[in-house]
């Protein structure tokens, strides 16, 4: 579906920030792509929907190059949902904020109600229908950037920190909803730090550092590999921490969420080990 | 975003970069009523060509280039509207230029003055800009208004790009349609860059006052600007240059391309 093909782009400050880089995600996928701070991960992922071009190498969405095709186009099979909300809200109600890029992609004014109304169901935003989005608070407002986008049912979805600035219960929320998302068969991409997050929702992880991948694989395999988030800067999820610390008892050390853990120490326990 | 590119300021040393920021904005001012006073094409010309010193000596070209080249689209338009309107209404132009050449002649003006002010604003530092301010007693509340808004500048480009990216990524696509659809295109990027300024200007008082910003009256600085050698002779050339150009004004009969040309 997305094949990323031995990519380098350098920004035209000479800064480079994708080295060589491979990747392929099929369709249904669900991927998380970490690393720290200027590691390229919005690079990459700008290389998607092609707002960004490689310098060199190549990006095929359903094996057309990115090169060939417009923003506009590749924008109606990869939606991509920005950091902060604020860089793209104008319009007066949340109502058109949603019906804009409907409206850009050409959706006849019959479809456009209908998904409008869906988007506004699915993101809990329907009796904000007529609110200004200026008005909505922080966590409110990346809901509405989000339905803007889900509104004309991309294929993929990409997911620019999806989890700065929300409270627990919102993240909460926003996990149960990818994880759903990626159930129904979208592609799902998100762009994050948050390891504690990552391992509740144990996606493929792919891990970059430099402008280069550097670990690729399953979210329990990367994510309590201290060599691997040493080498790229994270650190793993709390619990799986306590678990490294304790191996001489025995523990297992692959436990990255919450309910793994109970099960863990509660079998440790009834092992008679107390 | 290009003209923006041209009045960016990046920290380089060279004679034009040294000199005190009042004698360049003498040189600035000078040029400006220089371009104001002349409509006649061929001085707008050698107008146009007499900063190019200036602008090798401080190593700046690439820039300069860039916003004269931003600023293109801009005296595209001033020479199609005075074309039209100088065919429309032959009695509003001088009797001595015909509609290309005044329509030329006005948009050349134009670049004259960008160029003049993109050179001041690429070897002028916002640190000297803001000290040569206060020190020609302008109040410290207005200098620092100023000195914030040069600085936000190069933010708030990079904030367009990404306000455009983001729309772009539903969709927009900012050159399609006819020229009111154009412009219509601009709205999505438009909103969302001037409310974020609003909201980054209030988070910013409200940082500088949690920082005491105004706490106390007297303000003292650690540099202060002294006028030396190469400014005095910047200063007086200037001001030959103004007499000169005065002179040549009140003095001088200038001639413009469709008086040479044989008819």
């Amino acid at each position: 579906m997305i094949e990323v093909k031995n990519v380098n782009f350098t920004y035209p400050t000479g800064v480079e920030a994708l080295k060589g880089v491979s990747l392929s995600i099929r369709n249904g996928e669900f991927l998380a792509i970490m690393g720290q701070n200027g590691a390229g991960k919005t690079t990459l992922v700008k290389q998607f929907n092609g707002l960004l071009k490689p310098t060199k190498g190549e990006v095929l969405v359903d094996g057309v190059s990115t090169r060939d095709i417009s923003v506009a186009r590749l924008a109606r099979k990869v939606g991509f949902v920005f950091q902060n909300p604020d860089h793209q809200l104008f319009s007066e109600t949340v109502e058109e904020e949603i019906a804009f890029a409907l409206r850009n992609f050409g959706f006849k004014e019959s479809t456009l109600k209908k998904r409008v109304t869906w988007a506004l169901n699915l993101l809990d935003l329907t009796e904000y229908r007529k609110t200004s989005p200026f008005m909505l608070s922080g966590g409110e407002r990346k809901r509405v950037a989000l339905a803007s986008v889900l509104a004309w049912n991309p294929k993929v979805v990409i997911l620019d920190e999806p989890t700065i600035g929300q409270d627990h219960r919102q993240k909460e929320i926003l996990r149960q909803f990818i994880v759903q998302l990626n159930a129904q068969g979208k592609t799902v991409v998100i762009v994050t730090h948050d390891v504690e997050f990552v391992a509740e929702c144990s996606p493929r992880v792919v891990l970059m550092a430099q402008g280069q991948i550097v670990a690729d694989g399953d979210a329990k395999r990367i994510l309590t590999d201290p060599d691997v988030a040493l080498q790229a800067s994270i650190v793993p999820p709390q619990i799986t921490q306590i678990f490294l610390g304790l191996t001489d008892l025995g523990l297992p050390t692959d436990v990255i969420d919450v309910s793994e853990a109970t099960k863990a120490l509660l079998e440790y326990l009834e092992g008679g080990n107390c | 975003m290009s003209v923006l590119e041209g009045f960016r300021f990046r920290h380089v040393s060279s004679p034009i970069h040294r000199r005190d920021p009042r004698v360049k904005f003498l040189y600035v001012l000078v040029s400006f009523i220089a371009a104001i006073m002349f409509n006649e094409l061929p001085l707008l010309l050698v107008l146009f060509f007499l900063p190019t010193p200036f602008v090798l000596l401080a190593g700046v070209q690439r820039q300069w280039l860039r916003s004269l080249r931003g600023a293109m689209f801009l005296a595209s338009f001033l020479f199609v509207f005075n074309l039209i309107f100088g065919f429309l209404s032959p009695e509003n132009i001088p009797k001595t230029m015909s509609p290309p050449e005044y329509a030329f002649a006005m948009s050349l003006r134009f670049l004259d003055l960008v160029e003049s002010f993109s050179i001041f604003f690429l070897t002028t530092s916002p640190d000297h800009l803001s000290l040569a301010l206060e020190q020609s007693r302008v109040p410290y509340e207005f200098t620092f208004a100023f000195t914030t808004a040069v600085r936000f500048v190069p933010v708030l480009a990079e904030e367009a790009q990404t306000i455009m990216d983001a729309q772009k990524a539903r969709g927009l696509e900012l050159e399609k349609g006819n020229f009111m659809k154009r412009v219509r295109n601009y709205i999505p990027i438009l909103i969302p860059l001037i409310v974020s300024s609003i909201r980054r200007s209030l988070e910013l008082a409200e940082a500088m006052e949690s920082r005491g910003w105004g706490a106390s009256k007297k303000r003292t600085n650690l540099y202060a600007l002294k006028m030396r050698r190469g400014d005095w002779v910047l200063a007086i050339v200037s001001l030959l240059f103004l007499v000169t150009v005065i002179y040549v004004r009140l003095y001088v009969p200038v001639p413009t391309f469709t008086m040479l040309l044989p008819h």
